[in-house]
């Protein structure tokens, strides 16, 4: 499997680290139920999913990679450092 | 009062050449990395031209030459080697010394590319991976930073403390390069 | 037997061979096969199950009979297929799964008993008892039953892996992928030509036609040295794609030292990763067999293998040969050898407009339905509308079709589609993103229409790639037409064998629908039909139509074929490439470490690193005794320890104490320059992460210390808050891990010891405890810090790493002046439990702020990651197991870690479990073992007594539960 990092390119896999869904942090003073669903919770879906990817063998990158779960398509990456610090 | 002697990464283990490439320690003078604090890039790239001759080095590239050398390191960041970084620079980005933190190696040589092909899953070859250019990169499961120095000559880094395990994998890769013929 | 003027391989260059120990000449170019068939051999394996004498079935890749060993004690190599294998002066070649010998194979008594022996014969015999099945029955099995076996001992030789990129990967190099090749080539495409032979051409090697008016042989070989002109076209024989992956990655095992002798340090084998743009998958296809009546004998071959042995090698695989075939194509075989001036007995052809011949007699509308001939036929028996006629022949050509090599296009879960024209599946296009499949691989046999898919494929990719084609006119070659009647099996008595390398029979597949395993993959895995080193390219097609037959449904309604990775066997070498000794995975080494080798200190691994677990003196023989002198000489005097490998984070920036007041619990913001203070991490859902201390070194610029254990998580972690959470901070950090090398310096002698080294005097007033500074160290610039991870007054002294080795010599000379010494892991251990410090045997991702009593260190004036979550009810309720000390107070005084807690009255049951043991150690300041747990209400039940099992290492001791800080709770010596 291979994943454009937006600095280094496309790379294989093993360059990666996953860390799982990539998810609005709540505010600090949120319900704990919001924190649980943010900590615990995810949806699971049979399609597109947005992930949080560190090129940790690579740049160091923090990405956001917009894959297909189904297909394996990886439709888009993006520094998560220009998505606004909600990740 | 004693003073201490210093001993590169490499001691004891290197130059070697196996068939047509030689592999040897680099010992720059000086490595400093560059991280411009927000906003500063362009005003670390003038003053880093104005002190040393060499531009902040676009993603993937190097500037400057042997001897004094700004590679891209990371997001956002570059290795100046060679040349002590001037004081002057640190209004416009983090400076930290990392003299002690690499192993440098050099890789020379006709078929130095198939060596490498056996260790590191980017295409290193000249038509990709032209002179002046640079990775970050898996090399054998170790970080490690990669620029093409010449046209069969590359620069290969990774942390001190694995300089023996670089230097085996790179001279197993060799032999088996060699034995091929 | 070799024919004069017949083969396109080398000429005039012998080769001698070895094959069961009889000496053998071959010619350059041969397999195994080829060679054996030119020596008139014909046995060559025993089968499976039933030790079946079995000759040479096709002459490819796909071979499921003739498997052998090569080479012989350490270096042997098991399971080769005969028709890959190239010759080569030496080598040796044995049969495999017979004994005392292949011609007379005493477990050939199995064949006699095949009636008992059955589709799912193990499963129901071998049920009971139970306890029979490890001890008794397998071993057995194993014995009778099997392939090659491995030599036991360690592997000499080394294989090796690497990577590989290209525009196009073509996968084949017969007419489609010669074809694509050129075209792709031409046009300046990065390609790459991947040909699992040795030799390149695919069928055109094999077949006696025209391309373009000469011979196919010289066509191809036209193309090949235009291919070699170009700098962008790479080819790679002996490599065959073993896999489709994502994103097209491409797995490839090449043949590099299998065809050779031995030679230092060149490898057995190169798996490669190919990543490719496009590929364009023009593999061929794979002859099937028709199955009848004993079927397998030696001297029953697919009718294109009699071609190739003919046409490719000049080898005349019998002298009166005779063929069953349901298309038009197969009759090539008897035409190809009248022409060689070989008698061809008979053509059974089971189609009733079969097509007739002036070259040889052809029985329309016949079957084959049974041989003979033990150990090579010597006749068949045909039956027709006439009756039963039986023929003399010594070699039996069959042909039932033929099934294209679609195997990758199933590598991501794509379905073969069923094409009733060529009563076989073709790929679905599309199944891999970026493969487009051409020729024969399509279910186009033709070599015209071959040359023009190939074509078509690579213009295709072309215009993808948005590289201008040249253009290349398509030769002119045969279109000979296919004309295929289905034949699956000839009904009758007697076993018919679809799957040779297994032994499954027409009559097993009956049998698994009889029992109601009439799904394909349920049938495959009762019969065993599919498995082992062919993986059912012979078979897999025909049983799934005997399958359909037999539960009365169409063979599209029955189920698909499909394949898994990889298409030829890898061996485990080929895929650990370069992960034995060294290479397993890098070896991180301390400045410390080769002074530390010349005292005889052993090392251990600590994650990657190599670090020191004691330094023995002269008369200690066991590890606790350095350990409890080391301790002492800390507690007394003083010790010197590297501890370099801790992590270390350099964090610059004007947003830098925003950061660390964000990803510690605690604040770090107010902390004053110069100064160190200890600082707790937490993971966002609440649970601990990492500790370490933290120093301010500038205004703007902070040193971070992780653990060991930690280092690049908590990296990855600083770099996921700055670049995720908070990217409008200013801030940058660095891993400065590498760049110092620190030791620890501690003890109460430990000033006394760094002043004779230090630029400037140090005392309590100008380095108080939690301090820290730049230091010249014997003419080095370094860092001081006065912190402690024992208890005692302590330093950390830094110095860049090109110093390590030297401070470290230094240090050991000047320590042992003061009646110190260096000290390893296991006393630093001891140290920090007798403190109650912690590592990551406690922070084991489980643990929270709580459980540490800790949980004042999270500030409620601030947010930090984890602090919600740490908040929740369950995490803080008082039963949780907690941070306790243990101490032994019965008769057994040995502790052990990860040693389970109870309460002494209850019964030792995971439902009774009050806890578990994270460290132990024995403490020679104290006297006796010391212990940290965590412990169900722990920091309430001190002075309780709770009972320690360990059931592993049988050990049970009472424990009185204390506080987890054994020595100087005051901290008072730490202070000086
Ligand atoms: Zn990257």
């Amino acid at each position: 499997m291979r994943v454009t990092c937006p600095n280094c390119g496309e790379r294989d896999r093993r360059e990666f680290y996953v860390k799982g869904a990539a998810l609005a942090r709540p505010a600090a003073d949120a319900a704990l139920d919001e924190w649980h669903d943010h900590v615990n919770l995810r949806d699971n879906p049979a399609g597109e999913v947005h992930e949080l990817w560190f090129h940790e063998m690579g740049c160091g990158a923090w990405i956001d990679v917009c894959r297909n779960v189904v297909s394996h398509e990886v439709i888009s990456t993006a520094w998560v450092s220009d998505l606004g610090g909600t990740r | 009062m004693a003073d201490l002697i210093s001993l590169s990464p490499c001691d004891g283990l290197l130059p070697v050449t196996i068939g047509s490439v030689t592999l040897s320690e680099d010992l720059p003078d000086a490595m400093t990395s560059l991280a411009p604090y927000a906003g500063q890039e362009k005003a670390l790239s003038a003053a880093l031209e104005a002190a040393h001759g060499m531009g902040f080095p676009a993603i993937n590239r190097s500037t400057g030459k042997a001897g004094a050398r700004a590679i891209w390191f990371s997001q956002g960041m570059a290795l100046v080697q060679g040349v002590v970084v001037a004081p002057e620079l640190t209004e416009f980005a983090a400076l930290t010394d990392q003299g002690d933190a690499w192993a440098v190696v050099r890789l020379d040589g006709d078929g130095a590319e198939d060596v490498l092909a056996r260790l590191v899953p980017v295409d290193l070859r000249r038509q990709s991976f032209k002179r002046g250019h640079t990775v970050r990169a898996e090399l054998a499961h170790m970080m490690a930073s990669i620029t093409r120095v010449g046209p069969d000559a590359f620069q290969v880094m990774v942390f001190r403390s694995m300089a023996r395990t670089l230097v085996h994998d790179l001279k197993t890769a060799m032999a088996a390069v060699h034995a091929r013929g | 037997m070799r024919l004069a003027d017949k083969g396109v391989l080398q000429r005039g260059k012998p080769v001698t061979f070895s094959f069961n120990g009889r000496h053998m000449m071959g010619l350059e170019g041969d397999t195994l096969a080829s060679a054996l068939l030119a020596n008139g051999v014909h046995l060559v394996a025993r089968s499976f199950k039933y030790h079946r004498p079995r000759g040479i079935l096709t002459a490819g890749s796909e071979e499921p009979n003739a498997l052998v060993t090569i080479g012989s004690g350490a270096q042997r190599d098991p399971n080769i297929r005969a028709t890959s294998q190239e010759i080569f002066d030496g080598l040796e070649a044995h049969s495999q799964n017979c004994w005392p010998s292949v011609e007379h194979d005493i477990q050939a008594v199995n064949d006699l008993a095949a009636p008992f022996f059955g589709a799912g014969f193990y499963y129901k015999t071998f049920m009971w008892p139970a306890a029979f099945w490890e001890k008794v029955y397998e071993p057995i099995i194993r014995k009778a039953a099997g392939l090659g076996a491995l030599s036991g001992q360690a592997d000499p030789d080394a294989c090796e892996k690497a990577y590989a990129f290209c525009d196009l990967l073509v996968i084949g190099s017969g007419p489609a992928g010669l074809m694509a090749a050129l075209v792709a080539g031409r046009a300046g495409a990065d390609v790459i030509l991947a040909e699992e032979d040795f030799r390149m051409g695919g069928r055109l090697l094999a077949e006696v036609e025209q391309i373009d008016g000469m011979p196919g042989v010289d066509w191809v070989a036209q193309v090949l040295e235009e291919l070699r002109s170009l700098d962008n076209v790479r080819l790679m024989p002996r490599t065959a794609i073993t896999g489709a992956y994502d994103q097209g990655t491409y797995g490839a095992l090449e043949r590099v030292g299998h065809h050779q002798p031995r030679r230092a340090n060149l490898p057995r084998e190169c798996f490669w990763r190919i990543v490719a743009k496009r590929a364009v998958l023009a593999a061929g296809a794979i002859e099937r067999p028709i199955a009848f009546s004993n079927n397998d004998r030696p001297g029953i071959m697919t009718a294109s293998a009699v071609r190739s042995y003919l046409n490719r090698w000049g080898v005349a695989p019998g002298q009166r040969v005779t063929l069953f075939a349901n298309n038009d194509q197969a009759h090539h075989t008897a035409r190809d050898l009248v022409q060689a001036g070989l008698h061809v007995a008979m053509v059974v052809d089971s189609r009733h407009d079969a097509p007739d011949s002036e070259l040889y007699p052809v029985m329309k509308g016949a079957q084959i339905c049974n041989t003979s001939g033990r150990k090579r036929i010597d006749s068949i028996t045909v039956r027709s509308v006439a009756g039963e006629e039986r023929i003399q022949t010594d070699c039996l050509a069959m042909s039932g079709g033929w099934n294209p090599t679609l195997h990758l296009t199933c590598h991501l879960n794509g379905r073969p589609q069923w094409n009733r024209d060529i009563a076989s599946f073709v790929p679905t296009p599309g199944a891999v993103p970026g493969l487009v499949s051409a020729g024969a691989c399509n279910g186009e046999f033709a070599t015209a229409g071959a040359l023009r898919e190939g074509a078509e494929a690579a213009a295709q990719v072309l215009s993808d790639l948005g590289l201008e084609a040249v253009k290349t006119d398509l030769p002119v070659a045969g279109d000979d037409p296919y004309n295929i009647a289905a034949l699956w099996a000839v009904p009758g008595k007697g076993r018919a064998w679809l799957d040779f390398q297994n032994d499954v029979t027409v009559k097993d597949v009956k049998q698994a629908a009889t029992e109601n395993f009439s799904s394909v993959e349920h049938m495959k895995r009762y019969t065993t039909q599919g498995m082992a080193t062919d993986q059912g390219k012979n078979s897999n097609v025909a049983a799934l139509a005997v399958l359909a037959d037999a539960t009365g449904r169409g063979i599209p309604e029955t189920g698909t074929t499909t394949f898994r990775p990889p298409f030829v066997p890898v061996s485990i070498a080929a895929m650990g490439a370069g992960a034995a000794g060294q290479g397993l995975k890098p070896q991180r080494f301390l400045t410390s470490h080769l002074a530390s080798k010349e005292l005889g200190a052993p090392a251990i691994e600590v994650g990657l690193w190599y670090r020191t677990s004691y330094f023995p003196e002269p008369g200690e023989t066991t590890w606790r005794q350095s350990c409890d002198r080391e301790v002492t000489m800390v507690r007394d005097h003083v010790g010197v320890c590297d501890v370099s490998t801790l992590g270390k984070i350099d964090i610059q920036g004007p947003d830098a104490a925003k950061l660390l007041d964000f990803v510690y619990t605690n604040t770090f913001s107010t902390l004053k320059l110069g100064k160190v203070r200890y600082g707790l991490m937490l993971r966002e859902d609440g649970f601990v992460m990492d500790d370490g201390t933290t120093a301010r070194m500038g205004e703007h610029h902070y040193v971070m210390t992780t653990t060991t254990a930690a280092a690049s998580q908590v990296m990855a972690h600083l770099e996921f808050v700055r670049q995720a959470l908070r990217p409008e901070w200013d801030v940058q950090i660095t891993s400065v891990t590498e760049q110092w090398a620190q030791f620890a310096v501690a003890g109460p002698k430990s000033r006394e010891l760094l002043n004779g080294m230090l630029g400037e005097q140090i005392d309590d007033a100008s380095w108080p405890f939690m301090s820290c500074g730049a230091v010249d160290v014997l003419g080095v610039k370094g860092r001081l810090f006065r912190i402690s991870f024992s208890g005692e007054m302590a330093y950390e002294i830094a110095v860049p790493a090109r110093y390590g080795d030297a401070l470290f010599r230094e240090l050991l000379q000047r320590v042992k002046t003061l009646d110190g010494g260096v000290y390893g892991m296991e006393a630093l251990n001891v140290l920090r439990i007798e403190k109650g410090f912690l590592t990551h045997a406690e922070l084991n991702g489980t643990v929270t702020a709580f459980d540490l009593g800790m949980q004042g260190m999270v500030s409620k004036k601030k947010d930090c990651i984890g602090k919600p979550m740490s908040t929740r009810p369950g995490l803080m309720a008082e039963d949780r197991e907690r941070l306790v000390g243990l101490k032994p107070i019965g008769a057994v005084k040995q502790l052990t870690a990860g040693a389970h807690l109870f309460n002494p009255d209850d019964p030792v049951e995971r439902i009774y479990d009050q806890g578990y043991v994270t460290s132990v150690g024995f403490s020679p300041t104290l006297g006796h073992s010391v212990a940290l747990a965590f412990l169900k209400n722990g920091p309430d039940r001190i002075g309780d007594e709770v009972r320690l099992v360990d059931h592993m290492r049988g050990i049970d001791a009472i424990c009185e539960v204390v506080s987890p800080v054994f020595f100087d709770p005051e901290g008072g010596r730490a202070r000086g």
